[in-house]
Protein backbone atom coordinates (compact mmCIF):
# COMPACT_ATOMS: atom_id res chain seq x y z
CA UNK A 1 0.00 0.00 0.00
CA UNK A 2 2.75 2.63 1.40
CA UNK A 3 4.68 1.13 -2.06
CA UNK A 4 1.94 2.16 -4.51
CA UNK A 5 1.20 5.82 -2.37
CA UNK A 6 5.19 6.00 -3.22
CA UNK A 7 5.27 5.26 -6.44
CA UNK A 8 2.29 7.87 -7.43
CA UNK A 9 3.60 10.44 -5.61
CA UNK A 10 7.49 10.03 -6.64
CA UNK A 11 9.11 7.23 -9.05
CA UNK A 12 7.15 6.51 -12.20
CA UNK A 13 4.65 8.91 -10.94
CA UNK A 14 4.28 12.77 -10.33
CA UNK A 15 8.09 13.77 -9.37
CA UNK A 16 9.59 11.91 -12.07
CA UNK A 17 6.84 12.61 -14.67
CA UNK A 18 6.51 16.26 -14.03
CA UNK A 19 10.35 16.96 -14.28
CA UNK A 20 10.99 14.79 -17.22
CA UNK A 21 7.56 16.75 -18.90
CA UNK A 22 8.85 20.10 -17.86
CA UNK A 23 12.31 19.20 -19.64
CA UNK A 24 10.46 18.14 -22.84
CA UNK A 25 8.56 21.44 -22.64
CA UNK A 26 11.85 23.12 -22.33
CA UNK A 27 13.25 21.43 -25.50
CA UNK A 28 10.19 22.03 -27.22
CA UNK A 29 10.23 26.01 -26.59
CA UNK A 30 13.94 25.48 -27.37
CA UNK A 31 13.66 23.92 -30.74
CA UNK A 32 11.34 25.98 -31.47
CA UNK A 33 13.43 28.82 -31.07
CA UNK A 34 15.80 27.89 -32.59
CA UNK A 35 14.20 26.77 -35.76
CA UNK A 36 13.22 30.51 -35.43
CA UNK A 37 16.46 31.61 -35.61
CA UNK A 38 16.34 32.72 -31.75
CA UNK A 39 18.51 31.65 -28.57
CA UNK A 40 15.48 30.50 -26.68
CA UNK A 41 15.32 29.91 -22.71
CA UNK A 42 17.66 28.52 -20.28
CA UNK A 43 16.79 24.70 -19.13
CA UNK A 44 14.95 25.62 -16.20
CA UNK A 45 12.59 28.67 -17.47
CA UNK A 46 9.85 26.00 -17.41
CA UNK A 47 10.63 25.21 -13.70
CA UNK A 48 11.15 28.70 -12.52
CA UNK A 49 7.44 29.83 -14.66
CA UNK A 50 5.46 26.87 -12.47
CA UNK A 51 7.62 27.97 -9.23
CA UNK A 52 6.41 31.46 -10.03
CA UNK A 53 2.93 31.06 -10.89
CA UNK A 54 2.19 28.99 -7.65
CA UNK A 55 3.30 32.23 -5.53
CA UNK A 56 1.13 34.50 -7.60
CA UNK A 57 -2.40 35.73 -6.05
CA UNK A 58 -5.16 32.78 -7.42
CA UNK A 59 -8.11 35.32 -8.48
CA UNK A 60 -11.72 33.26 -8.48
CA UNK A 61 -14.78 34.96 -10.61
CA UNK A 62 -18.16 34.91 -9.72
CA UNK A 63 -20.03 31.64 -10.35
CA UNK A 64 -19.34 28.20 -9.83
CA UNK A 65 -16.12 28.80 -7.28
CA UNK A 66 -15.60 25.25 -5.93
CA UNK A 67 -15.58 23.87 -9.47
CA UNK A 68 -12.89 26.30 -10.88
CA UNK A 69 -10.72 25.82 -7.93
CA UNK A 70 -10.80 21.58 -8.54
CA UNK A 71 -11.48 21.03 -11.93
CA UNK A 72 -7.72 21.51 -12.39
CA UNK A 73 -6.32 19.25 -9.86
CA UNK A 74 -8.98 16.36 -11.29
CA UNK A 75 -7.03 17.01 -14.17
CA UNK A 76 -3.18 16.49 -13.05
CA UNK A 77 -4.12 13.31 -10.70
CA UNK A 78 -5.77 11.88 -13.28
CA UNK A 79 -2.83 12.43 -15.61
CA UNK A 80 -0.13 11.45 -12.66
CA UNK A 81 -2.48 7.73 -12.37
CA UNK A 82 -2.04 7.29 -15.79
CA UNK A 83 2.22 7.90 -16.15
CA UNK A 84 2.19 5.74 -13.03
CA UNK A 85 0.61 2.99 -14.75
CA UNK A 86 2.59 3.51 -17.90
CA UNK A 87 5.69 3.69 -15.77
CA UNK A 88 5.04 0.55 -13.66
CA UNK A 89 4.17 -1.52 -17.25
CA UNK A 90 7.55 -0.40 -18.28
CA UNK A 91 9.16 -2.51 -15.48
CA UNK A 92 10.12 -5.48 -16.79
CA UNK A 93 8.71 -8.05 -14.36
CA UNK A 94 5.52 -6.53 -13.61
CA UNK A 95 2.37 -7.27 -16.03
CA UNK A 96 0.00 -4.82 -14.59
CA UNK A 97 -3.73 -6.03 -14.50
CA UNK A 98 -5.92 -7.16 -17.46
CA UNK A 99 -7.66 -3.84 -18.98
CA UNK A 100 -4.85 -1.14 -17.74
CA UNK A 101 -5.17 -0.25 -21.47
CA UNK A 102 -8.98 0.59 -21.06
CA UNK A 103 -7.91 2.47 -17.84
CA UNK A 104 -5.28 4.61 -19.55
CA UNK A 105 -7.39 5.55 -22.62
CA UNK A 106 -9.81 6.63 -19.94
CA UNK A 107 -7.57 8.72 -17.36
CA UNK A 108 -6.38 10.53 -20.36
CA UNK A 109 -9.26 12.29 -21.64
CA UNK A 110 -10.06 13.17 -18.06
CA UNK A 111 -7.38 16.28 -18.33
CA UNK A 112 -9.15 17.55 -21.16
CA UNK A 113 -12.86 17.22 -19.10
CA UNK A 114 -11.43 18.75 -16.60
CA UNK A 115 -10.29 22.07 -18.82
CA UNK A 116 -13.73 22.06 -20.15
CA UNK A 117 -15.19 21.86 -16.88
CA UNK A 118 -12.95 24.51 -15.62
CA UNK A 119 -13.34 26.86 -18.68
CA UNK A 120 -17.25 26.76 -18.09
CA UNK A 121 -17.38 27.43 -14.61
CA UNK A 122 -15.34 30.52 -14.95
CA UNK A 123 -18.15 32.78 -16.55
CA UNK A 124 -15.90 34.53 -19.34
CA UNK A 125 -17.51 34.49 -22.92
CA UNK A 126 -14.41 33.50 -24.49
CA UNK A 127 -13.23 30.74 -22.22
CA UNK A 128 -16.49 29.18 -23.31
CA UNK A 129 -15.60 29.47 -27.02
CA UNK A 130 -12.71 27.78 -25.89
CA UNK A 131 -14.32 25.06 -24.02
CA UNK A 132 -17.01 24.43 -26.69
CA UNK A 133 -13.92 24.05 -29.48
CA UNK A 134 -12.30 21.78 -27.01
CA UNK A 135 -15.10 19.79 -26.51
CA UNK A 136 -15.94 19.41 -30.51
CA UNK A 137 -11.91 18.71 -30.48
CA UNK A 138 -12.12 15.55 -27.74
CA UNK A 139 -14.78 14.20 -30.36
CA UNK A 140 -12.78 14.36 -33.40
CA UNK A 141 -9.64 13.03 -32.15
CA UNK A 142 -11.10 10.32 -29.90
CA UNK A 143 -12.46 8.30 -32.74
CA UNK A 144 -9.34 7.73 -34.67
CA UNK A 145 -7.34 7.16 -32.06
CA UNK A 146 -9.20 4.48 -30.23
CA UNK A 147 -9.78 2.81 -33.90
CA UNK A 148 -5.33 2.98 -34.09
CA UNK A 149 -5.14 1.61 -30.84
CA UNK A 150 -7.80 -1.29 -31.53
CA UNK A 151 -5.51 -2.09 -34.33
CA UNK A 152 -2.39 -2.64 -32.17
CA UNK A 153 -4.63 -4.95 -29.94
CA UNK A 154 -6.05 -6.81 -32.71
CA UNK A 155 -2.06 -7.52 -33.95
CA UNK A 156 -1.38 -8.62 -30.31
CA UNK A 157 -3.92 -10.98 -30.33
CA UNK A 158 -6.45 -9.76 -28.81
CA UNK A 159 -5.03 -8.71 -25.04
CA UNK A 160 -5.60 -5.17 -23.33
CA UNK A 161 -2.86 -5.79 -21.35
CA UNK A 162 -0.01 -3.10 -21.64
CA UNK A 163 2.91 -5.75 -20.68
CA UNK A 164 0.84 -8.38 -23.05
CA UNK A 165 1.28 -5.95 -25.90
CA UNK A 166 4.81 -5.28 -25.18
CA UNK A 167 5.79 -9.02 -24.12
CA UNK A 168 4.43 -10.22 -27.86
CA UNK A 169 6.28 -6.89 -29.87
CA UNK A 170 9.35 -8.16 -27.78
CA UNK A 171 8.99 -11.89 -28.79
CA UNK A 172 7.85 -10.97 -32.56
CA UNK A 173 8.71 -7.77 -33.78
CA UNK A 174 8.15 -3.81 -32.75
CA UNK A 175 4.11 -2.99 -34.50
CA UNK A 176 5.49 -0.03 -35.96
CA UNK A 177 7.32 -2.25 -38.65
CA UNK A 178 4.35 -3.56 -40.37
CA UNK A 179 2.54 -1.89 -42.25
CA UNK A 180 -0.68 -1.69 -40.44
CA UNK A 181 1.15 -0.83 -37.54
CA UNK A 182 2.90 2.33 -39.16
CA UNK A 183 -0.55 3.16 -40.38
CA UNK A 184 -1.76 2.86 -37.03
CA UNK A 185 0.82 4.93 -35.56
CA UNK A 186 0.75 7.89 -38.06
CA UNK A 187 -3.24 8.67 -37.16
CA UNK A 188 -2.07 8.05 -33.37
CA UNK A 189 0.74 10.79 -33.69
CA UNK A 190 -1.72 13.30 -34.85
CA UNK A 191 -4.28 12.55 -32.57
CA UNK A 192 -1.81 12.97 -29.34
CA UNK A 193 -0.65 15.88 -31.40
CA UNK A 194 -4.69 17.18 -30.61
CA UNK A 195 -4.36 15.94 -27.23
CA UNK A 196 -1.47 18.14 -26.33
CA UNK A 197 -2.98 21.11 -28.06
CA UNK A 198 0.03 21.71 -30.02
CA UNK A 199 -0.19 24.23 -32.73
CA UNK A 200 -2.50 22.85 -36.12
CA UNK A 201 -5.20 21.54 -33.41
CA UNK A 202 -5.18 24.60 -30.58
CA UNK A 203 -8.07 26.30 -31.84
CA UNK A 204 -9.16 26.43 -27.82
CA UNK A 205 -6.22 27.96 -26.46
CA UNK A 206 -5.66 30.26 -29.35
CA UNK A 207 -3.95 32.99 -28.10
CA UNK A 208 -4.58 35.30 -31.09
CA UNK A 209 -8.15 35.52 -31.84
CA UNK A 210 -9.46 34.13 -28.08
CA UNK A 211 -6.53 35.11 -25.60
CA UNK A 212 -5.79 32.41 -23.83
CA UNK A 213 -8.93 30.22 -24.47
CA UNK A 214 -9.98 28.26 -22.03
CA UNK A 215 -7.37 29.09 -19.56
CA UNK A 216 -8.08 32.63 -19.50
CA UNK A 217 -9.55 33.08 -16.01
CA UNK A 218 -7.11 31.26 -14.81
CA UNK A 219 -4.13 32.88 -12.49
CA UNK A 220 -1.71 31.89 -9.73
CA UNK A 221 -1.50 28.10 -8.10
CA UNK A 222 -4.32 26.65 -10.70
CA UNK A 223 -2.53 28.08 -13.66
CA UNK A 224 0.30 26.22 -12.54
CA UNK A 225 -1.26 22.88 -12.38
CA UNK A 226 -3.24 23.02 -16.10
CA UNK A 227 0.62 23.75 -16.79
CA UNK A 228 2.11 20.83 -15.13
CA UNK A 229 -0.94 18.94 -16.51
CA UNK A 230 0.12 19.63 -19.58
CA UNK A 231 4.01 18.59 -18.71
CA UNK A 232 3.16 15.86 -17.75
CA UNK A 233 0.71 14.60 -20.74
CA UNK A 234 4.16 15.29 -22.68
CA UNK A 235 5.58 12.74 -20.85
CA UNK A 236 3.42 10.13 -20.80
CA UNK A 237 1.37 10.39 -24.61
CA UNK A 238 4.95 9.53 -26.50
CA UNK A 239 5.82 6.74 -23.73
CA UNK A 240 2.42 5.51 -24.41
CA UNK A 241 3.19 5.29 -27.76
CA UNK A 242 6.20 4.00 -27.34
CA UNK A 243 4.69 1.24 -25.37
CA UNK A 244 2.04 0.69 -28.33
CA UNK A 245 3.74 0.59 -31.10
CA UNK A 246 7.72 0.83 -30.45
CA UNK A 247 7.99 -2.01 -27.60
CA UNK A 248 11.10 -4.31 -29.63
CA UNK A 249 14.12 -3.27 -26.94
CA UNK A 250 13.30 -1.30 -23.45
CA UNK A 251 16.25 -0.72 -21.93
CA UNK A 252 16.45 2.92 -21.34
CA UNK A 253 18.81 4.10 -23.82
CA UNK A 254 16.51 2.96 -26.44
CA UNK A 255 13.46 3.99 -24.77
CA UNK A 256 15.18 7.38 -24.47
CA UNK A 257 15.85 7.74 -27.94
CA UNK A 258 12.39 6.55 -28.93
CA UNK A 259 11.12 9.26 -26.81
CA UNK A 260 12.87 12.28 -28.01
CA UNK A 261 12.12 10.81 -31.84
CA UNK A 262 8.55 11.30 -30.83
CA UNK A 263 9.05 14.47 -29.14
CA UNK A 264 10.98 16.03 -32.12
CA UNK A 265 8.26 14.72 -34.12
CA UNK A 266 5.80 16.25 -32.58
CA UNK A 267 7.79 19.60 -32.24
CA UNK A 268 8.51 19.43 -36.09
CA UNK A 269 4.37 18.77 -37.03
CA UNK A 270 3.61 21.99 -34.45
CA UNK A 271 6.46 24.20 -36.03
CA UNK A 272 5.28 23.99 -39.60
CA UNK A 273 2.25 24.19 -39.81
CA UNK A 274 -0.86 26.52 -39.63
CA UNK A 275 -3.90 26.43 -36.88
CA UNK A 276 -6.90 24.83 -38.44
CA UNK A 277 -9.76 25.92 -37.72
CA UNK A 278 -12.09 23.84 -35.55
CA UNK A 279 -14.24 22.57 -38.29
CA UNK A 280 -11.42 22.09 -40.22
CA UNK A 281 -9.81 20.21 -37.49
CA UNK A 282 -13.09 17.89 -36.84
CA UNK A 283 -12.92 17.26 -40.91
CA UNK A 284 -9.49 16.02 -40.85
CA UNK A 285 -10.27 13.61 -38.05
CA UNK A 286 -13.29 12.07 -39.00
CA UNK A 287 -12.46 11.71 -42.43
CA UNK A 288 -8.82 10.60 -43.92
CA UNK A 289 -7.30 10.00 -40.30
CA UNK A 290 -10.64 7.77 -39.69
CA UNK A 291 -10.29 6.11 -42.94
CA UNK A 292 -6.52 5.57 -42.58
CA UNK A 293 -7.44 4.07 -39.14
CA UNK A 294 -10.15 1.66 -40.60
CA UNK A 295 -7.36 0.50 -43.10
CA UNK A 296 -5.03 -0.30 -40.65
CA UNK A 297 -7.73 -2.42 -38.50
CA UNK A 298 -8.94 -4.22 -41.52
CA UNK A 299 -4.89 -4.68 -42.50
CA UNK A 300 -4.22 -5.83 -38.87
CA UNK A 301 -6.94 -8.50 -38.86
CA UNK A 302 -5.53 -9.99 -42.31
CA UNK A 303 -2.24 -9.93 -39.96
CA UNK A 304 -0.28 -7.59 -42.13
CA UNK B 1 10.51 34.84 0.01
CA UNK B 2 13.76 35.14 -1.96
CA UNK B 3 13.05 31.86 -3.92
CA UNK B 4 9.46 33.86 -4.96
CA UNK B 5 11.32 37.33 -6.14
CA UNK B 6 14.20 35.19 -7.89
CA UNK B 7 11.11 32.88 -9.70
CA UNK B 8 9.43 36.65 -10.57
CA UNK B 9 12.47 38.35 -11.80
CA UNK B 10 13.69 35.27 -13.95
CA UNK B 11 9.96 34.98 -15.78
CA UNK B 12 8.19 37.76 -16.09
CA UNK B 13 4.87 37.17 -18.30
CA UNK B 14 4.10 40.53 -20.11
CA UNK B 15 0.43 41.66 -21.04
CA UNK B 16 0.71 44.85 -23.42
CA UNK B 17 -1.74 47.34 -22.86
CA UNK B 18 -2.35 50.23 -25.18
CA UNK B 19 -4.02 52.93 -24.00
CA UNK B 20 -4.67 54.96 -27.40
CA UNK B 21 -0.95 54.84 -28.69
CA UNK B 22 -0.33 55.51 -32.57
CA UNK B 23 1.15 52.09 -32.48
CA UNK B 24 4.45 52.81 -33.21
CA UNK B 25 5.58 52.17 -29.34
CA UNK B 26 3.78 48.69 -30.03
CA UNK B 27 5.61 47.48 -33.01
CA UNK B 28 8.77 48.29 -31.07
CA UNK B 29 7.60 46.33 -28.30
CA UNK B 30 7.22 43.10 -30.42
CA UNK B 31 10.30 43.94 -32.22
CA UNK B 32 11.63 43.37 -28.72
CA UNK B 33 10.70 39.60 -28.87
CA UNK B 34 11.62 38.74 -32.55
CA UNK B 35 15.09 36.91 -33.04
CA UNK B 36 17.41 39.63 -33.09
CA UNK B 37 16.57 40.71 -29.39
CA UNK B 38 14.80 37.42 -28.39
CA UNK B 39 13.71 38.62 -25.01
CA UNK B 40 12.60 34.81 -24.59
CA UNK B 41 16.12 34.08 -23.42
CA UNK B 42 15.64 35.92 -20.17
CA UNK B 43 12.13 33.92 -19.57
CA UNK B 44 9.93 37.25 -21.18
CA UNK B 45 6.81 36.04 -22.93
CA UNK B 46 3.92 38.03 -24.15
CA UNK B 47 0.45 36.06 -22.72
CA UNK B 48 -2.77 36.74 -24.01
CA UNK B 49 -4.95 37.04 -20.70
CA UNK B 50 -4.51 39.60 -17.82
CA UNK B 51 -4.43 36.78 -15.55
CA UNK B 52 -1.56 35.07 -16.13
CA UNK B 53 0.59 38.69 -16.66
CA UNK B 54 3.21 39.59 -14.21
CA UNK B 55 3.94 43.10 -15.76
CA UNK B 56 1.56 45.44 -17.51
CA UNK B 57 3.60 47.51 -20.68
CA UNK B 58 1.21 50.52 -21.31
CA UNK B 59 1.29 52.34 -24.51
CA UNK B 60 0.07 56.07 -24.87
CA UNK B 61 -1.62 58.71 -23.70
CA UNK B 62 -5.27 58.03 -21.68
CA UNK B 63 -8.48 59.27 -22.99
CA UNK B 64 -11.82 59.59 -21.22
CA UNK B 65 -12.58 55.78 -22.39
CA UNK B 66 -9.47 53.83 -22.19
CA UNK B 67 -8.31 55.27 -18.83
CA UNK B 68 -11.25 53.71 -17.37
CA UNK B 69 -9.98 50.49 -19.09
CA UNK B 70 -6.77 50.83 -17.77
CA UNK B 71 -8.04 50.97 -14.41
CA UNK B 72 -10.11 47.91 -14.96
CA UNK B 73 -6.94 45.95 -16.25
CA UNK B 74 -4.30 47.20 -13.31
CA UNK B 75 -8.12 45.63 -11.04
CA UNK B 76 -8.06 42.70 -12.98
CA UNK B 77 -4.20 41.58 -12.53
CA UNK B 78 -3.27 39.10 -9.92
CA UNK B 79 -0.61 40.82 -7.19
CA UNK B 80 2.23 41.20 -7.91
CA UNK B 81 2.02 42.94 -10.84
CA UNK B 82 4.78 45.79 -12.45
CA UNK B 83 3.54 48.30 -14.28
CA UNK B 84 5.91 50.00 -17.12
CA UNK B 85 5.29 52.86 -19.07
CA UNK B 86 6.40 52.52 -22.42
CA UNK B 87 7.15 55.98 -24.77
CA UNK B 88 7.38 59.38 -24.22
CA UNK B 89 3.14 59.34 -24.34
CA UNK B 90 3.05 57.27 -21.30
CA UNK B 91 5.81 58.86 -19.16
CA UNK B 92 4.76 62.29 -19.78
CA UNK B 93 2.40 63.02 -22.49
CA UNK B 94 4.61 65.55 -24.57
CA UNK B 95 2.20 67.99 -26.62
CA UNK B 96 -1.05 65.92 -25.73
CA UNK B 97 -0.49 67.50 -22.56
CA UNK B 98 -3.17 70.11 -23.11
CA UNK B 99 -5.58 68.07 -25.40
CA UNK B 100 -9.64 68.45 -24.67
CA UNK B 101 -9.04 64.40 -25.08
CA UNK B 102 -6.08 63.63 -22.56
CA UNK B 103 -7.89 63.94 -18.72
CA UNK B 104 -4.37 62.54 -16.49
CA UNK B 105 -1.09 60.94 -17.77
CA UNK B 106 -0.39 57.06 -16.90
CA UNK B 107 0.63 57.68 -13.57
CA UNK B 108 -2.40 59.15 -12.18
CA UNK B 109 -4.23 56.20 -12.91
CA UNK B 110 -2.22 53.28 -12.11
CA UNK B 111 1.24 52.99 -10.14
CA UNK B 112 4.02 52.85 -12.62
CA UNK B 113 7.06 51.08 -11.93
CA UNK B 114 9.07 51.63 -14.66
CA UNK B 115 9.66 54.88 -17.65
CA UNK B 116 11.20 53.96 -20.65
CA UNK B 117 11.05 57.27 -22.52
CA UNK B 118 11.41 58.08 -26.24
CA UNK B 119 9.63 57.91 -29.34
CA UNK B 120 9.35 55.24 -30.04
CA UNK B 121 12.07 53.92 -27.45
CA UNK B 122 14.81 51.70 -29.09
CA UNK B 123 14.07 47.70 -27.90
CA UNK B 124 17.50 47.95 -26.89
CA UNK B 125 16.13 50.84 -23.64
CA UNK B 126 13.44 48.62 -23.34
CA UNK B 127 15.54 45.82 -22.34
CA UNK B 128 17.80 48.12 -20.62
CA UNK B 129 14.25 49.24 -18.92
CA UNK B 130 13.64 45.65 -18.19
CA UNK B 131 16.92 45.13 -16.26
CA UNK B 132 16.69 48.54 -14.06
CA UNK B 133 13.07 46.64 -13.33
CA UNK B 134 14.24 43.59 -12.46
CA UNK B 135 17.34 45.41 -10.18
CA UNK B 136 14.91 47.67 -8.67
CA UNK B 137 12.81 44.47 -7.43
CA UNK B 138 15.12 42.66 -6.18
CA UNK B 139 16.26 45.88 -4.20
CA UNK B 140 12.80 46.12 -2.73
CA UNK B 141 13.34 42.51 -1.40
CA UNK B 142 16.40 43.37 0.31
CA UNK B 143 15.07 46.06 2.87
Amino acid sequence: MLKTFLNYLFFPGFLFSACIGLFAGWVDRKVTARIQYRVGPPWYQNFIDIVKLSSKEIIIPEGAKLTFLLAPFFGLLSTILAATILGKSLSVNILGFTGDLIVILYLLVIPAIAMIIGASSSQNPLASIGASREIKLVLAYELPFILSIVAVIVKSGGSIQLGRILNHQINLCSNIFSVSGALAFIVALLCIQAKLGFVPFDASEAEQEIMAGTLIEYSGLPLAVFKLTKAILLYTLPIFLIVLFMGNDMSLLFIMGKYLLILVLIILIKNTNPRLRIDQALRFFWGPLTFLAMVALVLAFFGL
Amino acid sequence: MSLKIKALTKSLWVFHAATSPCNNCDIEILDVLTPRHDAERFGITLVGSVRHADVLLVTGVPNYKTKERLKKLYSQVSRPCLVVAIGNCACGRIMFKESYNSPCPVDEVVPVDLYVPGCPPKPEAMIAGIIKLINKVKGKEKK
